[in-house]
């Protein structure tokens, strides 16, 4: 071996001690850096919030701590638009504001943005919500699908507060399934619902809001409840708002299926339906998946998800699920996959393309991923639109299973070695002897 | 943009990995000295708060909420969840609390101790959950669900209780400590990349990408003097120093018998 040979070697350990020096480093300290680079880098859009309060007569009952429920309203919207974050960009809508008359029809119209959605003026926002005087019918639904239209569609997710005190009175459209059909529209919107002094109608009503969009429920008994929740919730849609996942429609079967590239996608999946997805993997390189499926409709208590990778031909490669029963926002799963080296999937696969110059292209194994639920609707329960499915999908370097390792360590190794060493002297010694007594004889 | 920041983050390790963590090996969990108390709460996987070991959590919230949090983890590591829900008064009756934790593929986390789901009386003022996971692998086979550094994301809610109690006020204490020392031999292997999701938005691939024809490694014998040789690590002075007392205690062994013989030939 000459020196022009020992030279990339050398260059070859150093280069590659190096390389794993730093590969070590990200994985001690990737998970918390990296997550915040991802979150923070892609975000050029303010976050939108719109306030949806309710102004209709039962507003008037004086009934927390002895004040009405429009006066801590109030006070409450003030409060909030003074603590406003600079950037974020607020909106307020009323519902039975202005229409006194008895006719429900008209009255179930009554709807207007008081603020439109963007930097709040806040002289003019508090003035605009302290003129405001209970007066006429409850139109949740229709109020919410306005709202859905100020804020306008973005790349980012969007929050709507509903502060209600009585249920609806203007069914149809049920705000419920209005929440559920706004909610399967593609982009990310979220209703988050305050009840004030609420009966169990109301409850109900806005639990089912709340669930079918992924928001929050909250019943508030006094005013500084209101005002301390408000404020959060404001708050959270500057903290939580992120890019929305790509939209995606997996298919019936896995030929025609999607092809994936790394990234958070969204979909939606019906009961007992199954969905189909690809992803290419290169050899050296891991599979990682993983999908969350929300429970946004009644369903009975029993749940559970199977997200399952199979090959081309049909194979199980390997199956991630979980289970559960009662309560639960989403059920989730997750898997890794990789091809070992010597894996005869390629070779399958390079068998089966009789093309020659497929041949490099066979390398890169198409993973099939099919993600199916185990929910089943509670009476009355509509199964379109489709349960939210989260897919997430991510393909990196490949960890090759540890070799044994060809040095020892620990003190039975050393007691080990020392023995051995002793053992050898003295045999060497009394051979020795032996040689030395027979060569001078 | 991705390996500017992965080359910053290795920067910033080589940093961390001198400094060996002071938070660690506390018996019982209490907040590291100084972190700032988080004072948030995500709603979903996706908008998951950031935390960090040792970092104490105070936020109010409505219950049933999902409360979610994610905190990073390093193989060797052994995690202690505790938390304490102040209720509100006036409830109607008992309900169950959980506490979950899935890793960064969303894999449900086994507890090997604590109260994962208590259940507290109409009348309780607060119910305390704890959950401690098992130690983090350094490396396993993808099949297995052991596990590994990374994410780790964790949910608070309650589980059961009757309806009218839903959206009444309360306080969430939450403070996620580590125990156990990251110690671990690299003989045991290593994740390539952690358990971190990707938080992107994904893109439809219209055609099969092909693999681009790698260039061919100069020559088979460099690759394999690498590959031969073990890493560098403690094993390396282990065997040596085993080598050398072999040679002591062989060198001993020889004078041992060969002494006699010299007296013998005085005598």
């Amino acid at each position: 071996m000459d020196i022009a040979t020992l030279r990339p070697v050398i260059n070859k350990r150093w280069s590659s001690a190096v390389l794993l020096g730093l590969l070590a480093a990200t994985t001690l300290a990737g998970p918390v850096p990296a997550s915040a680079d991802d979150k923070a880098e892609p975000i050029a859009e303010p976050p939108r919030v719109q306030l949806v309060l309710d102004v209709s007569g039962s507003m008037r009952a004086t009934d927390i701590d002895g004040r009405s429920r429009i006066s801590v309203a109030q006070q409450a919207f003030g409060e909030v638009v003074d603590a406003l974050p600079d950037e974020t960009q607020l909106g307020i809508r009323v519902l039975g504001a202005t229409y006194q008359g008895k006719d429900k029809k008209q009255g179930c119209l009554d709807t207007q943005q008081i603020v439109p959605v963007g930097a709040v003026d806040r002289a003019k926002a508090k003035a605009a919500v302290a003129t405001l005087r209970p007066t006429g019918f409850t139109p949740v639904g229709l109020a919410l699908r306005e709202a859905a239209r100020d804020l306008g569609a973005g790349a980012t997710a969007r929050r709507i507060v509903l502060i209600t005190d009585g249920e609806d009175t203007c069914a149809p459209p049920d705000p419920c399934q209005v929440a559920r059909e706004l909610a399967a529209q593609g982009t990310t919107l979220v209703v988050d619902t305050l009840g004030l002094a609420p009966d169990e109608k109301v409850r109900r009503q806005l639990l089912c809001i709340a669930a079918a969009t992924g928001g929050t429920y909250t019943a508030a008994q006094s005013a500084e409840d209101l005002t301390d929740r408000l404020k959060q919730l404001v708050e959270r849609a500057r903290d939580t708002y992120t890019t929305t996942p790509a939209k995606v429609d997996g298919t019936d079967a896995c030929q025609d299926a999607p092809l994936l590239a790394p990234g958070v996608y969204t979909d939606r999946e019906s009961f007992s339906e199954h969905r189909w997805y690809r992803v290419p993997v290169r050899p050296g390189q891991e599979l990682r998946a993983s999908v969350s499926m929300a429970l946004d409709r009644p369903i009975k208590p029993d749940h559970g998800v199977l997200l399952r990778a199979t090959a081309a031909d049909g194979r199980e490669l390997v199956r991630g699920v979980d289970a559960g029963s009662g309560r639960t926002d989403v059920v989730s799963a997750g898997l890794r996959w990789s091809a070992t080296e010597d894996s005869d999937d390629a070779e399958r696969d390079e068998d089966a393309t009789p093309t020659p110059t497929a041949s490099s292209t066979s390398a890169v194994t198409t993973v099939c991923l099919v993600v199916s639920n185990m929910f089943s609707p509670a009476a009355g329960t509509a199964a379109d639109p489709g349960m939210p499915v989260e897919l997430t999908v991510d393909v990196v370097a490949a960890s090759p299973a540890p070799d044994g390792p060809d040095l020892g360590r620990g003190w039975v190794l050393l007691l080990l070695l020392t023995l051995a060493g002793l053992l050898t002297g003295l045999v060497t010694g009394l051979l020795t002897r032996w040689w030395v007594a027979t060569w001078r004889n | 943009m991705r390996t500017l920041s992965a080359t910053a983050a290795a920067l910033l390790a080589a940093g961390v990995a001198l400094a060996p963590a002071t938070a660690l090996a506390a018996p019982t969990p209490t907040p590291s000295p100084g972190a700032t108390t988080v004072t948030k709460a995500g709603t979903t996987f996706l908008g998951a708060t950031p935390l960090a070991a040792g970092q104490p959590v105070r936020v109010s919230a409505s219950t049933g909420e999902y409360l979610y949090w994610a905190f990073p983890a390093a193989a060797g590591e052994i995690h202690e969840i505790t938390a304490t829900v102040a209720l509100a008064q006036n409830r109607s009756g008992r309900s169950t609390w959980t506490v979950e934790v899935f890793d960064g593929l969303r894999r449900r986390q086994a507890c090997t101790a604590g109260a994962q789901t208590p259940t507290a009386d109409a009348s309780a003022r607060s119910v305390a959950i704890g959950c401690t996971l098992r130690r983090v692998r350094p490396w396993a086979e993808p099949w297995s669900a052991d596990p590994l550094p990374g994410t780790y994301y964790v949910r608070l809610t309650v589980v059961e209780i009757p309806e009218p109690d839903l959206g009444l006020p309360i306080d969430v204490d939450l403070l996620v400590s580590t125990t156990g020392d990251a110690d671990t031999s690299s003989d045991d292997g290593r994740l390539e990349a952690a358990l971190v999701p990707p938080a992107n938005a994904g893109t439809v691939l219209d055609t099969e990408p092909t693999v681009a024809p790698e260039a061919e490694e100069e020559s088979g014998w460099n690759l394999s003097l690498t590959g031969w040789l073990p890493e560098a690590g403690s094993r390396w002075i282990w065997t040596t120093a085993g080598g050398v007392l072999a040679a002591v205690a062989g060198v001993v062994g020889f004078a041992l018998t060969r002494r006699p013989s010299t007296r013998r030939v005085a005598g």
